[in-house]
């Protein structure tokens, strides 16, 4: 089964070249069977090369498929190879079967927009691309999909593009993440530079190479860590590249759901868990990257907490839940910075699909505080919404938020960061809080809006299967204080086999972590009941706050994003207009100039010339042809 | 056979005769006098290909004065055409008049 590895990234491509080519030729149902069929197989056969990837794993844990050589100069020599392992394999599942019931969705939600079949053909390309990302053996492979995946989110944020405002946002976010695009690249071209090759896996592989050849802590390892992470933050939208997130909320909300929260984004994690070995020589930059995710959740989940556009909230929360996983990569929890990813790609999608039928039903209402009492009117959707806010929110046990978030914080514990511990347990705080803000406005309380589109079939089922997923996805990995069964981590900690041995816990340990469960249980309990207390219970309390004089500035610079979007126009994007009004004559433009003169002045001689007398041509000819005997008889 | 012509003396007068149609063309404004300048240049160049055969004692110098004599008919043919429809348009047979064609 594994051979047909090559078949789950190639599928979504050839659908999108024939949505491409014959796309606007189809009626809207065609276009949405092969659109979301290729998506649909391309899951069935992910689901059952994992299968038997699973059943009998490949010798090493990893499987490779070789399809041709992609180009050759001198030593370098990258191949269009697919490589399978447990971390590639837990991304194409999630990438395919996320993706296909979000297309699944998308063909009720798109169903009366222009562009139909436009809009299935940048989906697929980002699914392929997605997956070229995350199966590619070599890391300049990997960064062909990372470009891939950019673009289409640029196209899928300006997809409605007749309004200037969502171009704005596609290419802020297509320069923001860009900047973090050309850190990674230099980083790959110190990688090749010194270690002479690309690809990543192996004996001859960048990780092995790396390990045996850098020191820990030299300079060279951190340079390379540190650039691969200037990529990795730009795509997950951490600090302080996190501004364009927020703004790609402007494309539709299927593509916010499946590139903006689910996959794409969390692309930087990937990366850095797939290139691990140059972070645990770097511990330094490593270091760095839990402070960044920590800082990131805390700014992120603060600004969530003051938004009134429902996916704006949701798009901070989803800067606040990467900063999570980067907290977990940063203290070396590769399995459990990907456990987050997996239940957060659940829950997260169904948040966004679950507001995408919202903003349908209350004709593109995006405003919470012009919604209410919506449970009575879109019951399947409120309860799904419930279910994921409650999973965001860490609500204990039952929710599969709850494991993955628990284990993190664990981790951070006996990692020795208590600081770091005690941030991110504030970070869960915030989350129930605002998650269940958005709940207890927008569903609960007095109906304001006016429902006028029920959702159907297409959009219910994805909610119900998310919803399910949001539940028991936490049920493969139970705390080490509960039991011997934590099958997501053996599985997945197979992917790093260079990685430093991570000790579990004794007997001794395991009180411990029953009583960080238990303050965890409380905070995400407290985080909820002062979400009922502010925002349903008495709701003038929070107003009151928000309108104190203190309150009140708090509450404008945590709803402008702690005004980074000021500080980088102020920084970067008005010196650099500036600089480039008052240098628009430069030497450059100079020497061009030049150039024009030159060829103006014979252009004014030459003119002299044109008469319009037949005389005058006539003694050119003469002359001309004398000149021409002269030269051949004299030379 | 009486003393010939030297081909010399032939070729000096080809070149006398067409550096008078020459300078006939450019000095001349009256475009009847042009034509009739560049049929005293062709018929010099003609001259010379007469000149050069007989030195060579071949006929193709010859041959190609007929040619030249078809082409020059063939030239005064649209060449008077020419003059007519600059006639018609400008009342006059001053080629300087016919300068709007100018850069």
């Amino acid at each position: 089964m594994l051979e047909f590895l090559w078949l789950i990234p190639t599928l979504p491509f050839i659908s999108f070249l024939v949505l491409v080519l014959i796309g606007s030729r189809l009626s809207r149902t065609g276009a949405a069977t092969i659109g979301v069929g290729a998506i649909g197989i391309s899951a069935l056969v992910s689901l059952l090369v994992g299968f038997s990837f699973m059943s009998s794993p490949p010798a090493g844990d990893a499987f490779s498929q070789t399809l041709w050589k992609w180009m050759e100069v001198g030593s370098f020599k990258p191949g269009i190879t697919f490589h399978l392992d447990a971390l590639s394999l837990l991304m194409t599942l999630v990438v395919t079967v996320v993706g296909f019931l979000i297309h699944l969705y998308s063909t009720e939600y798109m169903i009366d927009e222009d562009g139909y079949s436009r809009f299935f053909a940048y989906m697929n390309l980002f699914v392929g691309s997605m997956l070229t990302l995350v199966l590619a053996d070599n890391l300049i492979l990997l960064y062909l999909g990372w470009e891939g995946v950019g673009l289409c989110s640029y196209l899928l944020i300006g997809f409605w593009y007749k309004d200037p405002a969502n171009g704005l946002a596609a290419r802020k976010a297509f320069t923001i993440t860009r900047v973090g695009d050309t850190a990674m690249a230099i980083g790959l071209f110190l990688l090749f530079a010194n270690l002479g090759t690309l690809n990543l896996h192996g004996d001859a592989g960048i990780l092995a190479l790396a390990q045996s050849q850098w020191m820990e802590g030299s300079g060279i390892a951190i340079a390379a860590a540190v650039l691969l992470l200037g990529g990795a933050l730009g795509k997950s939208g951490q600090l302080p590249l996190q501004t364009w997130l927020p703004d790609a909320m402007a494309g539709p909300t299927p593509v916010s759901a499946l590139i903006h929260a689910a996959t794409m984004v969390t692309a930087g994690v990937y990366l850095i868990a797939r290139t691990y070995v140059l972070f645990d020589l770097a511990p330094s930059v490593q270091f760095a990257v839990a402070i960044i995710g920590t800082v990131t959740l805390i700014v992120a989940g603060c600004s969530a907490l003051t938004q009134r556009d429902m996916k704006r909230v949701l798009a901070y929360s989803t800067i606040s839940q990467i900063g999570y996983m980067f907290l977990a990569l940063g203290v070396g929890a590769w399995s459990a910075a990907m456990f987050h990813f997996m239940t957060h790609a659940f829950f997260k999608a169904l948040l966004f699909l679950g507001a995408g039928v919202v903003i349908l039903a209350l004709h593109h209402e995006q405003d919470i505080f012009k919604m209410g009492g919506l449970r009575r009117e879109l019951p399947v959707t409120s309860k799904t919404f419930v279910i994921g806010a409650a999973a965001l929110a860490g609500f204990p046990f039952i929710t599969a938020g709850f494991y993955s978030k628990d284990l993190i914080l664990w981790k951070v514990w006996s990692a020795h960061q208590p600081w770091l511990y005690v941030v991110g347990l504030g970070g869960a705080l915030l989350t129930a809080l605002y998650a269940f803000r958005l709940v207890f406005v927008a569903f609960f309380g007095e109906p304001k809006g006016h429902v006028v589109k029920k959702p159907g079939a297409f959009m219910k089922i994805p909610l119900t299967i998310l919803a399910a997923l949001a539940i028991i996805g936490g049920l493969i990995e139970l705390p080490h204080a509960w039991g011997n069964w934590q099958p997501f981590s053996k599985f997945v900690e197979s992917a790093f086999p260079l990685a430093a041995s991570v000790e579990h816990g004794g007997h001794s340990e395991a009180a411990a972590e029953l009583t960080l469960q238990g303050i965890a249980v409380v905070v995400s309990i407290v985080g909820i009941a002062l979400a009922y207390v502010l925002f349903l219970r008495n709701r003038t309390s929070a107003e009151r706050i928000a309108r104190s004089t203190a309150g009140s500035a708090v509450h404008r610079f945590w709803f402008a994003g702690w005004g980074f979007d000021w500080l980088y126009e102020v920084v970067f994007v008005r010196p650099v207009v500036w600089a480039a009004r008052i240098n628009k004559n430069d030497f450059i433009d100079f020497i061009y100039r030049l150039f024009a003169g030159i060829i103006q002045i014979f252009h004014f001689i030459l003119c002299l010339t044109q008469t319009g007398r037949v005389r005058w041509y006539a003694v050119g000819i003469a002359f001309g042809a004398a000149a021409i005997v002269a030269m051949v008889v004299l030379s | 056979m009486t003393a010939s012509v030297s081909m010399e003396h032939g070729l000096i007068l080809a070149g006398v005769l067409f550096s008078l149609g020459l300078v006939g063309v450019l000095v001349r404004r009256n475009i009847i006098f042009i034509l009739m300048s560049i049929e005293v240049m062709l018929n010099a160049s003609g001259l010379a290909f007469v000149v050069a055969g007989s030195k060579w004692g071949t006929a193709d110098g010859q041959v190609m004065f007929i040619f030249i004599l078809t082409m020059a008919a063939a030239e005064v043919a649209v060449g008077l055409a020419l003059v007519l429809q600059l006639y018609n348009r400008f009342k006059t047979l001053d080629v300087d008049a016919a300068s709007r064609m100018r850069g």
